[in-house]
This record gives structure tokens, C-alpha cells and sequence, in this order.
């Protein structure tokens, strides 16, 4: 079988300074994405452990495996749990949550904890959609806007670049940065077409680097005016698997004359991480699970 | 006189050679990646076809996405000038003339006298053109041809949530793995491309009779789809991709006849 | 909230925006009988405000489901932004 260059690594991770046992409430968020599904583990509002795996064909079973991998080695069980919210594209097919709250409110959310108070836009760049989300200093949106109807400008985009350029997702934004002088963007906007033009570009004698470079270009151009519909304030951040990509977040970064806030996360948990962090505030208000009657499910 | 219409396409060259109101000749061929010299190529070939030299021709006139760059085109004509030209040729009550090419869909409506009322044109995204129709039977394993004839053989109505190319093939791909039979899948993609075409038809208005024209009125099973959509016949010419190059041959004979009159 | 439902493809924009903090006042919703399309529906959005939202599954094709209502010649009033008595309703396109 020919290697998969849109392929990225899946990987969990957990505090190993803490011991949960000295905590009160334990919650769970878990985002079940399009492309890839994040578990988050907090105990007493802060981050526990997580897990970033890839999305199955089947969402309550992607949700189950994500929330497994995250509980790994942690010696917590799913009785423990006070609250669980569900998030993401398959929030509503998470067999142990006990609520489902949209992405766009937990990625203001998560973004609020992740980034700090100050932060009033998140850009989250998924696998299949993009969103521009603006929020007050409490992580409330305000303004909200999603895209997911087109795959230009959504991870799905760059997933086909990569494919077409035999390049692994994580390298195309370094190597679309080793170009001398920045090419034209590629002009059409539909990656089906903008995949021909990448093609011609090709045979016309473009390397790979200066390809890569005209399509970041055009992604973060893409981004850009979506991102101009809600109007950006200050302080900016990004989310999402396209957050890692360089070569998209420079270009976006020159065009809005604005440097995206430095996170504290994996910035691939910013949903799961909202979604733990309503479930925290829904046990806070006494909406929690009466532990003895948690049944476990998945 | 000898005129020559050229529709320069985003994926084929089509050529129409127009005697005194007859068409003489008809020749296509790929765009490939050298447009002005694959148009060249395919005057000379069909010139050749017909035995006639380049002195023979009286006036070439260009449309399509590569119109420009046609050589020795004298005119030059917008695709929805020389479709509209075209269809009330060949039926001379059409009022509403539907193209479908590689790259875009287009409605038109037009008056009694041709003149072009109102037009939409769809571009610049793959879902609504031939492109979507490709990459869909690239996603089932089939060629263009058996997707249509494919999409015939169901009456199921599966929805398909995607609209775009990208993702709607990935869409065709989880209703394969669920089972679904290949020609609901067929019918479910032309049934989605014709309601985006009957959107846009809508916005300019519909008046019988309405014809279809492009090369993806080859397709049958999208020509099936949109006439349940439309409830209307819908009228598809012999060669729906060569309507407009004839449009174009036949204004080219007009404006030689209006300049000779002047 | 300015909940923004739509989409951007390659040929442009479509957004209907709902500007909810003046929606959760209204008593008559009136939008989800005007619409020949069925776009609106009134459900609990995530902080427990009952308030129009475009349904799920029309929101990648309001385009196309709005197409009705926007001739290319002659632009009546929209019928969802008409009958809005808190002007909550806006298209992009």
C-alpha cells in the first residue's frame, strides 16, 4: 500500500506531577471530530491527561477509544468521572457523555483556558471545517462563524496538497517556507481546481516548496476573509490541527498584521478542553452525576 | 461563407464549421496544457477532414474560458452570447438554455428573439459543474458514462449531505462502505448536482422550453435527475457540447452579413 | 451572539446572521412561518437561551435554499427579514 502522507501521529499524555486521588471533581470533554477525536481528563479544573487519535469510521467508537487511551495508565476508572460533556462534529454519538455542547462554545472555552482571559478571537482550523469565533473574557462567544461546507481553508485542503505532493502533513509547512521569494498565491479558491492549477504549476517546473508555498498562501488569504466577517480583535489565537502548520499561520499572521498568542496546550485539545471545562462548571453548579449510579458504557 | 466557431473549454476544444447556414464540420480534442496550440491543431485537422484551407475560412470567432487566447479569432464572445445563439438554432422556442460544462453551470433566459434577459453563472467551485460529476465516479470506480446509465437503474432517494467535491467524494465513500448499492449512490450524486442547477434557474427565472447543453448533458442520469427536479422537459440536442461553437459560428455569420448590409 | 450560519465556497459568500441577544425577546417567531424554506427553527442554544437557529441540515446549501426568494432581476423584500419584528435577521450575499 502507498505510504499515506496525510497521515499524522496520534499520541496521549498525562501529569505525572499529580496524583488524582488528592482531587474532588473529575470531568471529562470529549471532542469527536471529522478527522480526529481528543479526550481531555481534568481534576479540579485543570488538565489531567489527554488523548489526539484519529477518527474511526464509526463516532461512538472513536469516542470510547479516545476517552480509553486518555485514562491509560492514570488508574482512573469511568465511575470516577463527575460529568462528562460531549463535543465536536459526533457529540451527540458519545455513548458516556452526559450532555453535548456545541464545538463553538467549548472552543471559546478551551481557548479562554488555553490562552488566558485577554484572548477575544480563536481561529479554529480543523480537519473539516474553520471557524472564527470571538468571545468575551469569560470564554462566552459572541460572534461566531463556521465553514464547514467547503474544503478550501480547512485541514481536508491540505490534506489533498500533501497527497498530491507526496509530502507528510507535518512537513508542508516548514518546507512551504523554503522558497526565497514568496509566489503568487494559487488563484482558484475550490481545491479541486486549485489541486489542477497545483498540477500545472508542477509540470511548469515549480518545486515542491514554491507549490506548497502559493497554496499556504492562499489558505491563510482564504482564512483571512472569513476571519474579516467577524472582525478580529485583539488578542488573536488559533486552534486545531492547522495551528501546527506553520507555513499557513505566518502567512495568516503578515496579512492580519497581528502574532497569534503562544499556547499552553496541544492546541488539537481546545474542544475537548472546553467541553471538561463546562462539565467542571455543570458539577460546580450541582449538575453532577450521583456517582453510585454512573452506569459504564463502551 | 465559411465561419468557424471555437469553444475554447476548461477541458475540451470543440470547432464548428458553418457553410451558409449548414454546419460543414464538427471536431474536438483536450485542452491539454497548451491551449492556443491545441486549438491550432484542431483547426487544421478538421480542415483537413473537410478539404479546405485556411484561405477558405471567411471569419473564426472564439468563446469558452480560453477564449482569448484562440488564434486568429476575429470576435470574441461571451460563452452565454454564443449558447443562447446556439440552442434557439437548434429550437427556435427555447427560452431557457441550461450549460453544464467541465468547470461551471450556467442559466440562461432569453426572448423570443434570442436576446439574452437574464443569466447566473456558477464558477469557481467544482460543485454545480462536470468536475463534481468526475471526481464522484472516480470515488465509485466508474467511468462518466456508467455513473449515468448506473443512476437509471434507481428509484431510491438517498441524500448527500456534502456539497462540496472534496468531501462529498469522501461522502460516496462511507455509503459504499455502508452498502449502498452503487446505483442509489449514482442517483443520489446526479439528483444533488441537478438541485444546485435547478437553484440557479430558479434565480433567473424558468420559461419553457428549456434546453440543456455542455457536455454533461451527456449524462444521462443527470439529464433524469434534472427533469424530475425541473418537472419540465427538459430538451437535450444531438451534441449538447458543440452548441457552443455553432452559436458561435452562427453570430460570426451574423456580424459578416450586418457589416456587409451596413 | 452574532451567530453567523453559511458558508464560503469559491464563488462567494453565504451567510444568514442572527443576532440572538435581540432574538431571545421575541414571542412571536414569526421568521420560522415566513421562511418558504423551512431555514429557521427555535431551539436552546449552548447557554440554555431559547432563540432561531438555521436547522442543521441546511446550512451548507442556504444558497440554494434561499435562491427562491433572491431572483436575479427583481429583489423583493425577504420574507425572514420582513416579518423579524427585532430586525435580528441579516443575509451576506
Amino acid at each position: 500500500m502507498a505510504k499515506e502522507y496525510w497521515r499524522w501521529k496520534e499520541y496521549n499524555w498525562r501529569d505525572e506531577k499529580r496524583d488524582w486521588r488528592d482531587g474532588k471533581v473529575i470531568t471529562g470533554g470529549v471532542d469527536v471530530g471529522s478527522v480526529s477525536s481528543q479526550a481531555v481528563i481534568m481534576v479540579d479544573g485543570e488538565i489531567y491527561a489527554f488523548s489526539n487519535m484519529r477518527t474511526g469510521s464509526n463516532s461512538p467508537d472513536s469516542a470510547v477509544n479516545a476517552m480509553n487511551w486518555a485514562l491509560e495508565e492514570t488508574g482512573i476508572s469511568m465511575d470516577d468521572f463527575d460529568f462528562i460533556v460531549g463535543t465536536g462534529y459526533g457529540r451527540v454519538n458519545v455513548p458516556y457523555a452526559d450532555k453535548a455542547i456545541t464545538e463553538i462554545a467549548c472552543h471559546a472555552r478551551g481557548g479562554n483556558y488555553m490562552y488566558g482571559p485577554t484572548v477575544r478571537t480563536i481561529l479554529d482550523m480543523g480537519g473539516q471545517d474553520c471557524k472564527a469565533i470571538l468571545c468575551d473574557e469569560r470564554g462566552k462567544v459572541t460572534n461566531f462563524l463556521m465553514n464547514d461546507k467547503c474544503a478550501a481553508g480547512t485541514g481536508r485542503g491540505m490534506e489533498v496538497f500533501a497527497d498530491l505532493l507526496n509530502v507528510s502533513i507535518e512537513e508542508v509547512g516548514d518546507l512551504s517556507l523554503d522558497v526565497e521569494e514568496e509566489p503568487p498565491p494559487v488563484s482558484s479558491t475550490c481545491v479541486v481546481f486549485a489541486k489542477s492549477e497545483a498540477s500545472q504549476l508542477l509540470r511548469d517546473g515549480w518545486s515542491r516548496s514554491r507549490v506548497l508555498a502559493a497554496y499556504c498562501s492562499a489558505m491563510a488569504h482564504r482564512v483571512f476573509s472569513l476571519l474579516e466577517r467577524v472582525g478580529v480583535q485583539k488578542d488573536f489565537a488559533i486552534t486545531g490541527g492547522i495551528a501546527k502548520n506553520t507555513g499557513v499561520v505566518s502567512r495568516l499572521e503578515k496579512e492580519l498584521g497581528l502574532t497569534a498568542l503562544q499556547p499552553r496546550h496541544d492546541t488539537q485539545i481546545a474542544g475537548a478542553l472546553g467541553a471538561a471545562l463546562f462539565a467542571t462548571t455543570l458539577v460546580e453548579k450541582g449538575k453532577g452525576r450521583k456517582k453510585s449510579q454512573t452506569a459504564v458504557t463502551g | 461563407m465559411i465561419t468557424v466557431g471555437i469553444d475554447a473549454g476548461a477541458k475540451n476544444i470543440k470547432i464548428t464549421f458553418l457553410k451558409d447556414g449548414e454546419v460543414i464540420a464538427t471536431g474536438i480534442s483536450p485542452s491539454g496544457f497548451d491551449q492556443n496550440a491545441a486549438s491550432e491543431a484542431l483547426m487544421n485537422e478538421t480542415l483537413a477532414k473537410v478539404g479546405l484551407t485556411h484561405s477558405d475560412v471567411d471569419v473564426i470567432c472564439s468563446t469558452g474560458a480560453g477564449r482569448k487566447v484562440v488564434p486568429g479569432a476575429k470576435h470574441v464572445l461571451t460563452e452565454v452570447s454564443a449558447m443562447a445563439r446556439g440552442s434557439l438554432f437548434l429550437r427556435p422556442d427555447v427560452r431557457t438554455v441550461i450549460d453544464v460544462g467541465a468547470e461551471e453551470g450556467r442559466a440562461i433566459r432569453c426572448n423570443e428573439a434570442g436576446k439574452v434577459e437574464d443569466f447566473a453563472v456558477n464558477e469557481k467551485c467544482a460543485a454545480g459543474s462536470g468536475a463534481f460529476t468526475e471526481a464522484m465516479a472516480r470515488a465509485l470506480e466508474v467511468s462518466l458514462e456508467e455513473l449515468g446509465k448506473l443512476s437509471l437503474t434507481s428509484s431510491a432517494s438517498v441524500p448527500m449531505n456534502a456539497q462540496c467535491a472534496v468531501f462529498a467524494e469522501s461522502e460516496v465513500i462511507s455509503l459504499l462502505h455502508a452498502s449502498t448499492p452503487k446505483q442509489d449512490i449514482a442517483k443520489a450524486i446526479h439528483d444533488a448536482i441537478a438541485s444546485r442547477i435547478m437553484s440557479m434557474c430558479r434565480r433567473v427565472g424558468i420559461n419553457p422550453a428549456i434546453m440543456l447543453v455542455g457536455g454533461v448533458a451527456r449524462n444521462v442520469g443527470f439529464v433524469q435527475s434534472l427533469r424530475t427536479a425541473m418537472e419540465e422537459e427538459v430538451f437535450v440536442p444531438d451534441n449538447p457540447e458543440f452548441v457552443g461553437s455553432l452559436g458561435a459560428a452562427l453570430i460570426a455569420a451574423d456580424r459578416e452579413v450586418e457589416t456587409a448590409t451596413a | 451572539m452574532k451567530a453567523n450560519y453559511g458558508y464560503m465556497d469559491g464563488s462567494g459568500d453565504y451567510f444568514i446572521t442572527i443576532d440572538t441577544d435581540k432574538c431571545v425577546e421575541c414571542e412571536t417567531r414569526a421568521c420560522v412561518a415566513a421562511c418558504p424554506a423551512n431555514l429557521f427553527v427555535i431551539e436552546e442554544d449552548d447557554w440554555d437561551d431559547l432563540v432561531a437557529l438555521i436547522a442543521q441540515d441546511k446550512r451548507k446549501s442556504v444558497k440554494y435554499d434561499c435562491a427562491p426568494c433572491k431572483p436575479v432581476t427583481d429583489r423583493p423584500p425577504l420574507p425572514c427579514m420582513a416579518e423579524c419584528p427585532f430586525d435580528a435577521i441579516e443575509h451576506s450575499w
